[in-house]
């Protein structure tokens, strides 16, 4: 197995083209632009495709096009960015087009900053455009999840026909670390897809369509498309418990806040705090089923976000009024730091912060 | 005996849903016929716009995508980076392109795109129910000038094909009307040669095609014909703006 120095974002860049990825129309944005720069310099040896688009706008509906072509195809950009896509993942959503988009947020609302960001969660995990729909969203907290989670993304999108969002930040985009390179998948091995509009050769026509004026038949869609998102409820739903298994105390985060999360559960065991990690690794489907394995032994959950508050609805909905919750988090492109965190697990223990649902900074 | 005119096999048979006067059958038609005798129907994706021909895809007896509002050109130019030994084209009115699709455009034709974009231009939007379009001509009076089109406050209506002929990636550009039967034969050999560009590889090309909407326009199918025929023509003069040898 080759192993690797990579960024965040070359790892996802390098895991897209090893997955089969051969289309890229993306528009530049800090904190990522080494991904659309690495799709520029390497899809051409693979016979692939790298356009840079005219916008966030027009780089999604490429992306529809070639999606509905058939192949598989990558867009990337960061939180504003990402607000423009918005209304084309809606049509992506609809016509049920795989693909895969990757947001490395920064500090918003707004044209906001380029620091590191937790705060595009509802956007991501709740639809985001107009309509009932979801996307599938997975947060790597590793360069190495970063790239194995962009692999599984293509297939999560193909099997399911649904758009995937790898949902990261500044921190997991621009961080170097160690990467195992998983062997490439192999193209003529990949599933055909018939619904792909490639020329109507011997069969009737493939459309790619998202409008459904008749309302009954509309409403029709719109269940099967719910019957595709408990499906993945049911199986897509998975989180990381880090010394869990006699954890009276819970922290839950999910990327860069839980690694920060985990050197601080680290410091309070070292203080005989029993507390553990709960790291949510899909945002949707939420792992609501594996929180709520932890609610027999954990009395109380601590969220750490990088935002005022997102994932703590998630959470508060999965644990449905049944154990209380505290949260701290910071805002604006400011990373929560171990001693912040470690204190805010402190005063959980002593019962302080519940209920206040505050920032404790 | 030979048979000199049939129902193109690249339409579908559904009833066309435009209104009584409206030459966006005919159009289609047109574009139809074209790529039967071109014998391209199994290797030809269109691209449906929103706008009155939001169902273009159950016309057309082709692969189809149906973008969102004046997106096509994105869309069809995913499609031909995937597959460029097809013909891929889109059809789009003047709200789709003129308006809300201008950034879409005018890249596509500048990257020099090889595809084939048929652009209806009634001067109004009739989807919605005739509120004023980019092309709406000065002093057409719309559903959003309903004192007639006014320079000051609206501008010009927007020149399309003199805009993108002037771009070093269009190679075929021109503007057709279909008011009488001598332009739509010559209509139709633009939707020809735009397809044969496209067949050799040749890059982005336009027919921007004069159209009529006698409801929104007010006029019964006769009179709007004579509109488009006389006074659409005054500001948008029918030719071919470019031809890339």
């Amino acid at each position: 197995m080759e192993k690797r120095l990579m960024k965040g974002n070359e790892a996802i860049a390098e895991a897209a083209i090893r997955a089969g990825c051969r289309y890229f129309f993306g528009y530049p944005i800090t904190p990522q632009n080494e991904i659309p720069e690495y799709m520029a310099l390497h899809l051409p040896q693979y016979g692939g495709v790298f356009l840079q688009a005219e916008s966030e706008v027009s780089a999604i509906n490429m992306v529809y096009g070639a999606a509905g072509a058939g192949a598989r195809v990558m867009t990337s950009s960061s939180s504003p960015g990402i607000s423009l896509k918005m209304e084309g993942i809606s049509y992506i959503a609809a016509a049920e087009l795989p693909c895969v988009i990757v947001n490395m947020m920064r500090g918003g609302p707004g044209l906001g900053g380029i620091q590191p960001s937790q705060a595009d969660y509802f956007q991501a995990v709740k639809g985001g455009g107009h309509g009932d729909y979801h996307m599938t969203v997975l947060a790597p907290a590793s360069v190495q999840e970063a790239f194995d989670l962009t692999m599984e993304a293509f297939e999560i999108a193909d099997y399911y026909r649904n758009p995937v969002m790898i949902l990261g930040d500044g921190v997991i985009g621009q961080m170097m670390e160690g990467v195992v390179l998983r062997e490439p998948v192999k193209l003529e091995e990949l599933k055909e897809k018939e619904w792909a509009t490639d020329g109507a050769v011997n069969r009737e026509p493939n459309i790619i369509n998202s409008l459904f004026l008749d309302a009954v038949k509309l409403e029709e869609h719109n269940l099967k498309l719910k019957a595709k998102y408990d499906l993945m409820r049911e199986r897509e739903a998975r989180a990381e418990l880090y010394k869990m298994d006699d954890a009276e105390y819970a922290v839950v985060a999910y990327g860069t806040s839980a690694r920060i999360s985990r050197s601080a559960v680290d410091e309070a065991r070292k203080k005989g705090i029993r507390v553990g990690l709960i790291r949510p690794v899909s945002l949707f489907p939420f792992p609501e089923k594996i929180i709520r394995s932890t609610i027999a032994k954990t009395r109380t959950y601590l969220v750490v976000e990088m935002s005022l508050g997102q994932m703590i609805e998630d959470l508060k909905l999965a644990l449905n009024g049944k154990r209380p919750v505290c949260f701290y988090g910071r805002t604006g492109g400011i990373l929560p730091l171990v001693d912040e965190i470690l204190e805010s697990i402190e005063l959980m223990r002593r019962g302080e912060g519940i209920e206040a649902d505050c920032c404790l900074s | 005996m030979k048979l000199t005119a049939a129902y193109p096999e690249s339409l579908t048979g559904k009833e066309f849903h435009y209104c009584p006067g409206c030459t966006h059958g005919l159009i289609h038609r047109l574009i139809a016929e074209v790529i039967d005798e071109l014998e391209i129907r199994e290797k030809t994706i269109g691209v449906a716009p929103v706008g009155c021909a939001v169902l273009a895809y159950e016309y057309f007896n082709l692969d189809m995508q149906e973008a969102s509002h004046g997106r096509a050109p994105a869309v069809a130019t995913g499609i031909k980076r995937v597959h460029p030994d097809r013909v891929v084209f889109t059809y789009q009115g003047d709200g789709d392109l003129a308006s809300i699709g201008t950034a879409e455009i005018i890249h596509a034709a500048n990257r020099g795109e090889k595809i084939s974009v048929f652009f209806i231009n009634n001067a109004v939007y009739g989807m919605t129910g005739g509120q004023m379009a980019p092309t709406t001509l000065t002093g057409q009076r719309t559903t959003t000038s309903p004192l007639g089109r006014s320079v000051e406050s609206s501008g010009y209506p927007l020149k399309i094909s003199e805009l993108l002929s002037i771009l070093e990636g269009s190679v075929f550009i021109a503007r057709v009307s279909v008011h009488n039967p001598a332009h739509i034969m010559k209509a139709k050999r633009a939707v020809k040669t735009s397809f044969q560009y496209q067949l050799d590889g040749k890059g982005f090309s336009l027919v921007e095609f004069l159209s009529t909407c006698p409801t929104n326009w007010g006029m019964k199918p006769v009179e709007a014909l004579r509109f488009a025929g006389e006074e659409m023509t005054k500001y948008f003069p029918p030719g071919t703006y470019k031809e890339v040898e």
